[in-house]
């Protein structure tokens, strides 16, 4: 399995990767961990003549807490987000996620702004994202704009992402303190994408859920946000009837892809199970 | 195609080569570099046996352009033993404990135990089966490359093995 | 200290020294290994040496309208591109396969699976190789396929094989339908059918050992150098049986067999995978005799999964009659055998079904009939044997599945009614209804230490508890008590009925002691990571009293190993290690009569201590080995031609029969399908233990293989012929992580007839553990009365039985 050629780009700054990519145009790709690229390239269902390495931009491994939110640098690798203290503190799921992609060499290349910025479904991170409400700052030569990872997937590997356009930065509201959370995954085996997996935020008081969010991994041509999921249990005690009404929402706006996972019915039936793990985990953690 | 210029170094010595851009990182080593040691095993980023340590990152170099590695300080199985040429504490506790059978995973395997012994000096025995969970191996089922990997870790923490009872 | 105890621990010091049998000696190719200095076919790099790489066929039955390569041959770095067209002058186009059947190296009219060679590109290296694979331009007419075997032989199936349509007579007889390959019957059918007609309780079920890949982690490779001037061709692959690819080779290229050098250097894995010859390896071959320059061949993980020898695809209607209490009075089998669009199987000539035929197992079953038929269909070749003997998995899966599946319609214990079945110990040697002669055997004394190691009844009693608590709505999980107790059939074989391309399954060692005592010795084997180099040297170093560590041992070049069968089907112990004892007892013997001379007295009065002849009665007069062959080659007796050395071609008078008590412990999830193993305890008794170091790392991989062949591992095809997940990431190879903690022991029955009573032990625990993790699963479920639960059982078929048994709510 040998890639085809293609000419090797390697700017320092985001103004110069994204004018480079504005003027190569189609031909070209970003390269970040190259995981998810190189493998299609190696079986040449990909053959782009230009890449442009972002590694060597520094300004893209940011991770800061700036006032309510969270901001990741889209080069940040999902190792340096597990061993994070500051993300562990704050968002905790995000820990949870990354722990279960791939496999430990993927995660020292693999980079969270690769795994949200390249629309394949089976990413774990994006679904994550939607959950968490999280936005992604697009930068192109006219500089920034913000969209909601809510808003940005379109089909599989099909985003808002503009011509030229890199995500640079991704921010993410810094769920509350005592906040319940929990990313269950169904997979074959280490470094499997998903059969399913549910991600689940919710805030409790006084036995009684007051928020929920509820995101849903490969189980769509999308990663897909349960809005209406997450609307039925709040309010509830997360009794049994409230979170077999939730589920059964969730399963339904699930369209998955039959493949060796599994049949479509069955990964739909896993999303509902994942989604019923993932918010007994929740409950369990939360505070108040 | 242009050939990029790279500079790396590889087990401690400097190298400087063309390259094509296209050219993966485990044909750089093998072929350019006649380090045969990392191996391929399934060209899809699956199973470890081209694993070689790059920048203190355990990196499948099958999944790597050369290009990619440019500045690097990277470490081939080659550039394990001790430098008395003999067997560092990961080599023989894979000989030691039976850690190997065809021994083609072996040099990925233990490329990636160093680098997790290096950021978890005392791994339980469940640390060292996630740890080692991008390297498949198709001979042994892995009890005793565990085994090898606590050998390594009690010669390097200088604390007794205890091989567990059979 | 007195006497005795000096002389003790004198002599426990010497045979320390040895390293010789049962001792876990640390391996010898550990050293290199460990290092990355292995030296693997890919590794070798030869001046001028070009890269060969495939155009493969997109579909799986098409004719070929045309093929175009002109574009490929005008990109720059591109040598030649072969094609059948001029393959076919040299009568090439098409080799033998070990069955008995042709395989198209390059297609020529018509291609019959997905991914077969069609162009063989040579190119200066492998980018531009696989560059120019992209620019052959092939027209091709799609036509209708045949995935499923039970269509092939339909009356208005589409007809296959084109190139021997009007051959109705095959290797093994009359076809009867184009696509049928073979019919073989054994057994005695009235007999057994009456049996069943009068039988108080009869099963039958259908039972698929569905098609799935050897895999080793090193994938097939050859490197091919013609010497023109010479007229020699070297050839170095990954070959399990590195002499009779020379011999293939050979005969398929009409090159003399002493002009061919066939060289297997270090291999990583072969499970089978590597006892064939392949296109590869022959394109690698022609192309460098055509071109006069080395031409390598590499295969990617995609290609050796869709191409290079599947295992297993057998359907097997398994039947067993037995008295109401439970004694199986007969047992009846037929098999649908899938064998892809050419029959490549690797089994001796005579057996086109393998060893099918020990699927009576270990009980004591008075008559029995099997019929097995091959056909064809559109899917890749092959046919191997999958880290077992030649059809020895499928054999056991289908006795050991179909006896739970009468514990359970007797309603009986499974365990009490293979223990009611076994053949006694007093039994061997047994003579089988379908034709074996057991060689030894203790199956009730295994049984019983398995049973209580695993705490057995305890078992069953949590598990009733949790059936009950699962009733009542209080677990969602099950649990499964799995068992097997397999009987092995290795070590092919006696020349009566054993053979490979007409050559009988002997196996060979060659000894040399040299002057200073060191020893180098070569066998017709070859390690796959079965550390021969290691374990020879324990058996010689026991026989002749010379430290382990002095002895060399060498395979995989056909220049300097005496002639061999090669590794597989758990051969290597049974009939290479056996040639080396007989090798080693001759040179004792004659160092005995050196070692008399030496010490002036008869030879009569010598006797064997460890590593010397000592004179009987006066242990301070003795000869050591190293001292005896310093003679040997200084001052021989009278009339004793000098030198130390032996060859011996083993020809083994019977198999030898390994045997295992294996338990699973398993816990499935009803919601997710995920099935989960709790424990596996696998006894095996492989007879003399040679390194227990080596024994259980052998179980280990054995077993590590078999959970991934039950639990998921499987070559899927669509309708369409396509073949599905042909990589790593769908393959299910388990990491450590799924991976189950194995617990293993053993007993010992020698083999009668085996020199040191070795029986072979690398591929009993893939044999008896397929079988043990399918009935974990079907025991799990198997009060709920599921039915038969066929494998592989991954999470979302396991979740499909619970859906059809309402488990869902
Ligand atoms: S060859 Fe690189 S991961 Fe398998
Ligand atoms: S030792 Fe053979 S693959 Fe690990």
């Amino acid at each position: 399995m040998i890639p085809g050629t293609f000419d090797y780009h390697r700017p320092t700054t985001v103004e110069s990767a994204v004018a480079l990519l504005l003027q190569l145009g189609e031909d070209a790709r970003p390269l970040a961990g190259g995981h998810s690229l190189i493998p299609l390239m190696k079986t040449r269902l990909s053959a782009p003549e230009h890449l442009v390495d972002l590694a060597a931009i520094e300004g893209l491994r940011r991770l800061e807490h700036v006032g309510d939110h969270v901001v990741i640098g889209a080069m940040t690798t999902q190792h340096a987000v597990i061993n994070s203290t500051l993300l562990t503190d704050l968002v905790p799921i995000l820990r949870e996620t990354a722990l279960v992609i791939a496999d430990p060499q993927i995660r020292y290349k693999g980079t969270i702004g690769g795994n949200c910025a390249n629309g394949d479904p089976g990413n774990d991170m994006p679904a994550l994202m939607q959950c968490l409400g999280a936005s992604y700052q697009l930068t192109g030569t006219g500089g920034h704009r913000e969209v909601s990872a809510r808003d940005f997937y379109l089909g599989a590997y099909e985003t808002a992402l503009a011509p030229g356009e890199i995500l640079t930065e991704i921010r993410i509201p810094v769920p509350p303190a005592g906040h319940g959370y929990g990313y269950e995954k169904l997979k074959r085996k280490v470094g499997d994408y998903a059969t399913a997996a549910a991600a689940v935020v919710i805030t409790m008081a006084a036995g009684t859920c007051t928020s929920a969010s509820i995101g849903l991994t490969n189980v769509s041509e999308t990663p897909l946000w349960a809005a209406e999921a997450g609307r039925i249990l709040v309010g509830s005690t997360l009794d049994a009837a409230t979170v077999n009404a939730a589920v059964a929402a969730a399963e339904a706006i699930t369209n998955p892809a039959s493949d060796m996972r599994g049949p479509a019915e069955y990964r739909t039936k896993m999303a509902g199970i994942m989604l019923r793990r993932a918010l007994e985990r929740a409950r369990v953690r939360a505070t108040v | 195609m242009t050939k990029s210029h790279i500079k790396v170094t590889i087990n401690g010595k400097a190298v400087e080569a063309l390259v094509e851009p296209r050219t993966l990182l485990i044909h750089f080593l093998r072929e350019q570099q006649n380090l045969t040691g990392a191996h391929i095993g399934c060209d899809t980023g699956h199973c470890g046996a081209c694993t070689v340590d790059m920048d203190e990152m355990s990196v499948k170099s099958c999944m790597t352009f050369a290009v990619q590695a440019n500045g690097a300080a990277i470490t081939t199985i080659e550039g394990v033993a001790n430098a008395d040429g003999t067997l560092s504490a990961l080599q023989e506790g894979f000989r030691m404990m039976h850690g190997l059978q065809c021994g083609y995973c072996t040099p990925g395997m233990i490329l990636r135990a160093h680098r997790l012994l290096q950021e978890n000096a005392d791994p339980t025995e469940d640390e060292i089966r996630h740890g080692i969970a991008g390297n498949l191996c198709r001979c042994t089922g892995y009890v005793n490359i565990v085994k090898a990997i606590q050998y390594a870790a009690a010669k390097i923490n200088g604390t007794p093995y205890q091989e567990a009872a059979e | 200290m007195n006497e005795q105890v000096k002389i003790d621990i004198d002599r426990a010091e010497r045979t320390e020294k040895l390293q010789g049998m049962g001792c876990k000696r640390k391996r010898v190719e550990d050293i290199r290994f460990t290092q990355g200095k292995g030296s693997y076919v890919d590794d070798l790099k030869l001046p001028g040496m070009l890269f060969g790489d495939f155009v493969r066929s997109p579909h799986a039955h098409a004719r070929i309208v045309s093929i175009d390569t002109s574009r490929a041959k005008a990109l720059p770095g591109v040598i030649a591109v072969l094609t059948a067209a001029d393959l076919k002058p040299l009568g090439l186009h098409y080799m033998p396969t070990l069955a008995g059947d042709v395989q198209a190296v390059l297609a020529e009219h018509k291609v019959l699976f997905q991914n077969q060679e069609v162009a063989f590109v040579i190119a200066e290296d492998r980018y531009i190789a696989s560059d120019a694979t992209e620019l052959v331009d092939v027209v091709y007419e799609a036509l209708p396929c045949i995935v499923d075997p039970f269509k092939s032989m339909l009356p208005d199936a589409p007809i296959l094989r084109e190139d021997i349509q009007d051959k109705m007579v095959g290797a093994h007889g009359p076809r009867k339908h184009p696509n049928h390959i073979f019919e073989w019957q054994i057994g005695d059918r009235q007999a057994t059918d009456d049996v069943f007609a009068n039988a108080d309780v009869t099963i039958k079920e259908m039972l698929v050992d569905h098609r799935t890949h050897p895999s080793p982690l090193e994938t097939c490779q050859s490197l091919a150098s013609f010497d023109k001037v010479k007229g020699e061709l070297t050839l170095w692959g990954t070959f399990q049986a590195p002499h009779v690819i020379r011999t293939v080779v050979s005969l398929i290229s009409g090159l003399p067999e002493h002009k061919i050098h066939v060289i297997a250097p270090d291999i990583g894995g072969g499970f089978g995978n590597k006892v064939g010859a392949y296109a590869g390896y022959v394109c690698s071959v022609v192309g460098s005799i055509v071109l006069g320059v080395p031409v390598k061949w590499v295969e990617d993980r995609m290609e050796n999964l869709s191409t290079t020898s599947f295992a297993r695809d057998y359907h097997m209607t398994t039947e067993l009659a037995a008295t109401k209490e439970g004694k199986i009075i007969g047992m009846r089998v037929h098999v649908l055998a899938d064998h892809g669009a050419f029959d490549a199987c690797a089994d001796p000539s005579k057996w086109p079904a393998g060893f099918m035929n020990i699927c009576t197992g270990s009980y004591d079953i008075p008559v029995a009939y099997l019929a097995v038929d091959g056909v064809y269909t559109n899917k890749a070749p092959g046919g191997v044997a999958y880290r077992c003997s030649f059809r020895v998995t499928e054999a056991v899966f289908a006795i050991e599945r179909a006896i739970e599946v009468l514990a359970q319609k007797l309603g009986m214990d499974a365990a009490e009614l293979r223990i009611k079945n076994f053949i006694k110990a007093e039994q061997f040697p047994y003579h089988s209804a379908l034709g074996w002669e057991y060689d030894s055997g203790d199956y009730h004394t295994a049984m019983k230490k398995a049973m209580d190691a695993i705490g057995y009844t305890s078992l069953r009693a949590e598990q009733a508890e949790k059936r009950e608590a699962f009733k009542r709505g209080e677990t969602r999980e099950l649990m499964g008590v799995g068992i097997s107790f397999f009987t092995e059939i290795v070590g092919a074989g006696p020349a009566k009925n054993c053979d490979i391309l007409g050559i009988a399954m002997f196996d060979s060692a060659e000894i040399r002691i040299h002057p200073t005592g060191s020893v180098i010795a070569r066998m017709g084997t070859k390690s796959q990571g079965q550390g021969h180099e290691t374990t020879y040297a324990q058996i010689i170093a026991t026989e002749l009293g010379i430290p382990a560590d002095d002895i060399m041992i060498e395979e995989g070049n056909t220049d300097t190993a005496p002639y061999g069968l090669g590794t597989y089907g758990s051969r290597s112990t049974p009939v290479a290690g056996a040639a080396t004892a007989v090798a080693a007892r001759k040179i004792k013997a004659k160092a005995q009569m050196i070692a008399a001379h030496m010490l002036e007295v008869h030879e009569g009065d010598l006797e064997w201590d460890i590593d010397r002849f000592r004179v009987k009665g006066l242990p301070e007069k003795f000869k050591t080995m190293k001292e005896i062959a310093w003679s040997a080659y200084n001052a021989p007796p009278p009339n004793l031609e000098p030198g130390l050395e032996a060859v011996n071609y083993y020809e083994p008078p019977n198999m030898t029969y390994p045997f295992g008590a294996y338990f699973c412990v398993m816990d499935i999830d009803v919601d997710t399908g995920v099935a989960k193993t709790r424990r596996f305890y696998a006894l095996d008794d492989c007879g003399t233990r040679i390194n227990p170091m080596i024994i259980e790392g052998q179980v280990h991989g054995g077993l590590t293989e078999a959970f991934a062949c039950a639990m998921g591992q499987e070559i899927r095809y669509d309708e369409m012929g396509n073949v599905m997940g042909a990589s790593f990431m769908d393959f299910f190879l388990p990491t450590a992580v799924e991976t189950p903690k194995w617990e293993t022991d053993f007993t010992v029955t020698p083999s009668p007839h085996h020199p040191i009573g070795a029986k072979g032990v690398g591929e009993s625990p893939h044999v008896g553990g397929v079988p043990c993790f399918s009935n974990a699963v079907n025991d799990a479920y198997a009060f709920l009365d599921a039915g038969h639960i066929q494998m592989p059982h991954d999470a979302w078929r396991l979740w499909k039985v619970g859906e059809r048994l309402g488990l869902h709510g």
